[in-house]
C-alpha cells in the first residue's frame, strides 16, 4: 500500500485539471495579440467584446499546438466539435464560452511520472479564456458587496487547453509530479510558458477519499490554487477534512471549494444544486474541427524528444541516477543538450553536470560558456590537476567573462595540483591532529572521516584533492 | 413590374455618364421625403452621407475610373448589419444609439461595388416577426396599402424597394424574413444558400439559419447583388469557399426541359386567391417547356415547430451578450443579477423576451432531448426529404406566403398565427438551400402574390432561371 500520509485505511483518489494558455501570436478566434501583461483593453477587437454581427474563425497555430499537447500526452487526436456554454458574468463577453464538449480534440492518452505511475489523460481539449475583473470596495475582492468592478478583456480569447485526468492520482506528491511533468512536457513542446504565477497554467483538483476496495467517494472541486506547493498542501487538507467529517458520522457534500493560502485551509464555494445549467449547444458559428491523417503526422514527427526520454539520455550519459535532482533539474532547464556537447568536446559529463547543475542556474538552454571550456575544466578535475574547490572559483572566473581557458585561469591564481606524496605528509599531520577520529573510523565508523578530510584540507590550504585525501585514508584503514 | 428603375440600368446609365449618380440619389430621396412618414421604412436615411458618396462617384467617373457593377446604385440596408460609424439597432431599445465600429462583410463589397447608402430600414425587433409591427420605434406600412402590413422581419428593407425609396436593398431571412415581405409588397426577395453570403457583421438571430439577401424590383437585379454580395469570406467560418456564382449570364435561358417539382403534400394554410397563382405559375413554366412533377415532403409539416425550437434556442444564446455590461443601454441596479435583468427587461420587447425564454427552456438540462434534440433530428428528416424530391425535380414551386398582406394588428394577439406566416419559407433555412419569392399577379384586395422557386444546395442557376420566366410571364 502506497504511503499517502493518510490515517491507515484511506485511499486518496484524485483527478486533476490544468487548464494551459497556448503560446499563439494571436487569439483563439480573432487577430488581437495573445500577450500578457500588456496595458488592460489594448489586445481587443469585435470578436473579443463580442461585438453584434462579429464571429469567431479558429486559429490554426492553436490547433497545432493543441495537437502536440495532445500528442505529447499519448492521446489519439480525433474529429472534435465546439460548444457554447453559456452563463452570464461581466467578463464573458459574448454570455457563452466557445468549448470543446462532448467530441474533444484530443482523448486517452497518459502521462508517465517520473517514478513510473501511469496517470490516465481523459481528453485534452480547446476552449477560449475569459476576461479578468477585479472588484473594488466592499467585499474582499469579490463582486457581491464590491464598490465597482473593472474588467480587462486582454485575456478574453486566449487559447486554452484543458488537461483532464482521470482519478488515477493517489498522493499529493504524485499531483506535484503529475502538474510539474505536464509543465515541462508542455514547454517542451512549445505549446506554452505554463507560469503557474501567471496564470499561464492553472490547476484544479477533483479530491475525494475512500476505505480501500469502496466504491469512489463524493468528489469536491478545488479551486485557486496558484503552485505545485499549493497544490500538495491543498490535496492533503482537503483529504484530511473530508476524512474528519466521514470519520464523525457526515457525509461529503459535492461542491467546489476555494484553496485559501493564507489560512491553508479550503472553503465552500458553492455547493453542486447551485451550479449552472450552461445549456450547452454546437455552436452554429463554426465547423467541424477534424484535423486530417497528414497533419496529425507531420506534427507527430515533428514533435522534440519529450522530458523524460531526455532524462534517461542524460542518465545514461552523465552516471547519474536517472530520478535524481541534478537530472530534474537540469533537463527542465534545457540544458542537456549543452552537456552532451560538452562531453563530445572531450569533457567529463558527470562533472559537467555538477556544475551545471550548481551554476547554470541563470544560464537558460543555451549557456554563454561554450562547451569546450567547460569540457577541458572538467578534464583538469578528472586528472587531479584541480580540486573541485578550485575548479569552482575558475568556473566562476570562466562564466563571468563568458569563457577561457581554465588551465590559464588556474594558472594565473596559482593552483597547482599536488603531488601525492605531499598529500600524504598532511594525512600523516592530520591523523597525528586527530587520533580520536582516527581511531573510530578504524573501528569502522565512517562519519569519522568527514573531520580527518577537513583537518587535512584545511592543513592543505585547500590545495590538496579531497578525493585523493579520501583515498589514502582508506588505503590506510584496509592497509 | 413597378415603374421605378431598376438597379441593372441606373449603374449603366451611371457607369455611362448618361444620368449622374447625385440626381439618382436626388430622386429616390425625394421620394422618401414624400412618403417616408406614411410608410416608416427606416429607423436611420443617411440623405447626407448618401450626396456625398454620389458626388464622390460622379468625380471619380469624370476622371474615367471604373466605379463597379452598382455605380450609383441607391441601396437600402436592414438595421441589423454593422455600419461603421452609423448607428445600427436592429430596431430595438437595447442597442439604441450604438454605433458598430465595424462594417459587415456586404457592407464594404456594397461600396467596392459603388452603391450608395440611403439608409438603415426597419424591422422587427433582432428579426423576430413576419410584421415588422415588433419593431421598437413603431411598424412599416405597406406602401401599396398602408393599411396593411408590409411582411417581416425585414419589413423596412421591402418596403423600401416597393416606394421607390432605394433602387435595390438587403434584407436577412431566418425562417422567411425576405421572401415573405418581398411577396407582401410586390418585389423580388432572394435568401441565397447558407453560407453563400458571409454573415460576417449581420447581427446573428439564429446562426444556422441566418441568411443574407436582396430585394429588388426585378429579377436580374437580384441576380446582380447576389453576385456583388457572394463569395468566399474568411472572417466567417460557415462561409462556403467558393467564388460567387455567375447569375445574369443564365437569365435567358429559360426553362426548357426543366423539371418543376409540386408539393403532393403541401401543408394546408394557403388562401385560394394565393393558390391559384401558384396553379397559374405552373401554367405558365410548362408552356415554357418545363415538366411539371409531384414531388412529396412528409416532414414538411413539422418544419415550424422544429424551426421554433431550434431558432430560439440560438437566439437565446446570441441575444445573451446584450446585458448593459461592454454597450447598448444599461438600467442601472443595486446589483450585478439586478442590472442584467432590468437592462433586458427594459431593453427587449415581448416577442424577444418570449422566444428568449422559450429557446431557454428548449436547452435546459431535462429538456434538451425533448425539445431541442428532437427538432435537430426533424431538421435532418427534412433534408433528407429534400434530397429526394430534389432527385425527380429541379426546383419546387409553393407559396412564399399562405396570404396577402394582411391589415395591422390581424395577427398581433395570437403569436401562433403569426408564427404560420413563414409555414412554407422556414423548410428552406431548416436545409440551408436558396429560395426566392417572385411577384406574380395580384390576390385579394388587388395586393401582391408570390410564388416561392425552392432549390437545392448552391442551386441558385435553376432558381434564377425559373424566376426570368415567371418575371416575363406575370
Amino acid at each position: 500500500m502506497i504511503d499517502n500520509g493518510l490515517p491507515e485505511g484511506w485511499e486518496l483518489v484524485v483527478g486533476l485539471e490544468v487548464h494551459v494558455e497556448l503560446a499563439t501570436k494571436t487569439k483563439l478566434f480573432s487577430g488581437s495579440p495573445n500577450r500578457f501583461g500588456d496595458e488592460p483593453n489594448t489586445n481587443i477587437d469585435p470578436v473579443t467584446l463580442g461585438l453584434p454581427g462579429a464571429l469567431p474563425v479558429l486559429n490554426q497555430h492553436a490547433v497545432e499546438l493543441a495537437m502536440r499537447i495532445g500528442l505529447a500526452l499519448n492521446c489519439t487526436v480525433k474529429p472534435s466539435t465546439f460548444h457554447r456554454k453559456n452563463y452570464f458574468y461581466p467578463d464573458l463577453s459574448k454570455a457563452y464560452q466557445i468549448t470543446q464538449y462532448d467530441e474533444p480534440l484530443n482523448v486517452d492518452g497518459f502521462l508517465m511520472l517520473p517514478g513510473g505511475v501511469r496517470i490516465g489523460v481523459e481528453r485534452a481539449h480547446m476552449e477560449e479564456d475569459t476576461g479578468k475583473s477585479t472588484h473594488f470596495g466592499g467585499a474582499g475582492g469579490r463582486i457581491h458587496g464590491s464598490d465597482y468592478s473593472l474588467i480587462d478583456f486582454n485575456r478574453a480569447g486566449v487559447p486554452l487547453v484543458e488537461i483532464v485526468s482521470h482519478p488515477d492520482v493517489r498522493t499529493a506528491e504524485q499531483a506535484r509530479q503529475y502538474v510539474n511533468e505536464l509543465r515541462a512536457i508542455l514547454v517542451a513542446v512549445g505549446a506554452s510558458d505554463a507560469k503557474m504565477e501567471e496564470g499561464s497554467m492553472r490547476c484544479d483538483a477533483n479530491v475525494s477519499v475512500r476505505k480501500y476496495g469502496a466504491e469512489l467517494g463524493t468528489r469536491c472541486e478545488i479551486k485557486n490554487v496558484n503552485s505545485v506547493r499549493s497544490l500538495g498542501k491543498a490535496i492533503e487538507y482537503e483529504a484530511r477534512r473530508q476524512i474528519d467529517v466521514l470519520e464523525t458520522g457526515g457525509t461529503i457534500r459535492q461542491e467546489t471549494r476555494h484553496w485559501d493560502e493564507t489560512d491553508g485551509r479550503t472553503h465552500t464555494l458553492r455547493a453542486k444544486v447551485d451550479a449552472n445549467d450552461y445549456r450547452y449547444f454546437l455552436e452554429p458559428d463554426l465547423v467541424m474541427l477534424a484535423p486530417d491523417a497528414e497533419w496529425v503526422e507531420r506534427v507527430r514527427a515533428a514533435l522534440p524528444v519529450l522530458p523524460a526520454a531526455r532524462r534517461t539520455n542524460l542518465a545514461v550519459l552523465t552516471g547519474a541516477e536517472e530520478d535524481s535532482e541534478a537530472i530534474a533539474v537540469v533537463v527542465e532547464r534545457g540544458q542537456d543538450t549543452y552537456i552532451e556537447e560538452v562531453k563530445n568536446a572531450g569533457g567529463d559529463a558527470g562533472r559537467a553536470l555538477v556544475w551545471v547543475q550548481q551554476s547554470f542556474a541563470e544560464e537558460g538552454n543555451a549557456p554563454r560558456l561554450p562547451a569546450k571550456d567547460l569540457a577541458a575544466l572538467t578534464v583538469l578535475e578528472r586528472d587531479g590537476k584541480l580540486t573541485a574547490t578550485q575548479a569552482k572559483t575558475v568556473l566562476g572566473d570562466m562564466l563571468e567573462a563568458g569563457g577561457g581557458d581554465p588551465a590559464a585561469i588556474a594558472a594565473s591564481k596559482g593552483f597547482e595540483a599536488l603531488d601525492t606524496s605531499v598529500i600524504e605528509g598532511f594525512v600523516d599531520e592530520g591523523i597525528a591532529a586527530q587520533p580520536d577520529a582516527w581511531a573510530k573510523y578504524c573501528a569502522g565508523e565512517e562519519k569519522a572521516m568527514g573531520a580527518l578530510v577537513g583537518t587535512i584540507m584545511k592543513l592543505s590550504k585547500g590545495k590538496a584533492d579531497g578525493k585523493v585525501v579520501t583515498a589514502i585514508l582508506q588505503q590506510r584503514r584496509n592497509g | 413590374m413597378s415603374n421605378f428603375s431598376t438597379a441593372t440600368s441606373i449603374a449603366h446609365n451611371v457607369a455611362s455618364g448618361a444620368q449622374s449618380a447625385a440626381s439618382v440619389v436626388e430622386e429616390h430621396l425625394q421620394r422618401i421625403g414624400q412618403r417616408e412618414e406614411e410608410v416608416h421604412a427606416f429607423n436611420l436615411v443617411t440623405s447626407a452621407e448618401a450626396r456625398e458618396r454620389a458626388a464622390d462617384i460622379d468625380a471619380r467617373i469624370a476622371r474615367g475610373e471604373n466605379i463597379g457593377p452598382l455605380a450609383g446604385v441607391p441601396i437600402a440596408l436592414k438595421d441589423n448589419m454593422c455600419t461603421r460609424g452609423v448607428p445600427t439597432t436592429c430596431s430595438s431599445k437595447i442597442l439604441e444609439g450604438w454605433k458598430p465600429p465595424y462594417n459587415a462583410t456586404v457592407v464594404d463589397k456594397l461600396f467596392a461595388a459603388g452603391a450608395v447608402f440611403v439608409g438603415k430600414t426597419n424591422l422587427d425587433e433582432f428579426a423576430m416577426g413576419s410584421s415588422t409591427e415588433n419593431s421598437a420605434f413603431g411598424p412599416t406600412r405597406n406602401p401599396l396599402d398602408t393599411s396593411r402590413v408590409p411582411g417581416g422581419s425585414s419589413g423596412g428593407s421591402a418596403a423600401a424597394v416597393a416606394a421607390g425609396f432605394a433602387a435595390v436593398s438587403l434584407g436577412s431571412d431566418t425562417g422567411g424574413s425576405i421572401r415573405q415581405p418581398a411577396a407582401l409588397c410586390g418585389v423580388v426577395g432572394v435568401k441565397p444558400t447558407y453560407g453563400l453570403v458571409s454573415r460576417y457583421g449581420l447581427v446573428a438571430f439564429a446562426s444556422s439559419l441566418d441568411q443574407i439577401g436582396p430585394f429588388s424590383h426585378s429579377v436580374a437585379d437580384a441576380a446582380l447583388l447576389t453576385e456583388v454580395i457572394a463569395g468566399h469570406d474568411p472572417m466567417d467560418s460557415t462561409s462556403i469557399p467558393k467564388p460567387a456564382p455567375s447569375l445574369v449570364s443564365v437569365l435567358g435561358r429559360g426553362v426548357e426541359g426543366m423539371r418543376i417539382g409540386r408539393v403532393a403534400d403541401l401543408p394546408e394554410g394557403a388562401d385560394a386567391d394565393v393558390l391559384a397563382r401558384l396553379d397559374a405559375a405552373f401554367v405558365a413554366l410548362e408552356k415554357a417547356g418545363a415538366t411539371i412533377v409531384d414531388v412529396k415532403l412528409p416532414s414538411l409539416s413539422y418544419a415550424l415547430t422544429a424551426y421554433y425550437l431550434i431558432a430560439p434556442a440560438e437566439a437565446s444564446s446570441n441575444l445573451a451578450r446584450y446585458d448593459g455590461v461592454r454597450y447598448g443601454n444599461r438600467v442601472a441596479a443595486n446589483d450585478m443579477n439586478n442590472m442584467y435583468a432590468d437592462t433586458r427587461a427594459a431593453g427587449f420587447g415581448d416577442e424577444v423576451k418570449r422566444r428568449i425564454m422559450l429557446g431557454t427552456y428548449a436547452l435546459s438540462a431535462g429538456y434538451y432531448d425533448a425539445y431541442y434534440g428532437k427538432a435537430l433530428k426533424v431538421r435532418r428528416l427534412i433534408s433528407n426529404d429534400f434530397a429526394a424530391a430534389y432527385a425527380n425535380a429541379d426546383v419546387i414551386l409553393t407559396p412564399t406566403s399562405p396570404t396577402v398582406a394582411f391589415p395591422f394588428g390581424a395577427k398581433t394577439d395570437d403569436p401562433l398565427t403569426m408564427y404560420l406566416c413563414d409555414i412554407f419559407t422556414i423548410p428552406t433555412n431548416l436545409a440551408g438551400h436558396p429560395a426566392m419569392s417572385v411577384p406574380f399577379g395580384t390576390g385579394q384586395a388587388n395586393m401582391p402574390v408570390g410564388v416561392q422557386i425552392l432549390a437545392p444546395t448552391l442551386g441558385e442557376e435553376a432558381m434564377f432561371k425559373v424566376a426570368a420566366v415567371l418575371e416575363s410571364a406575370a
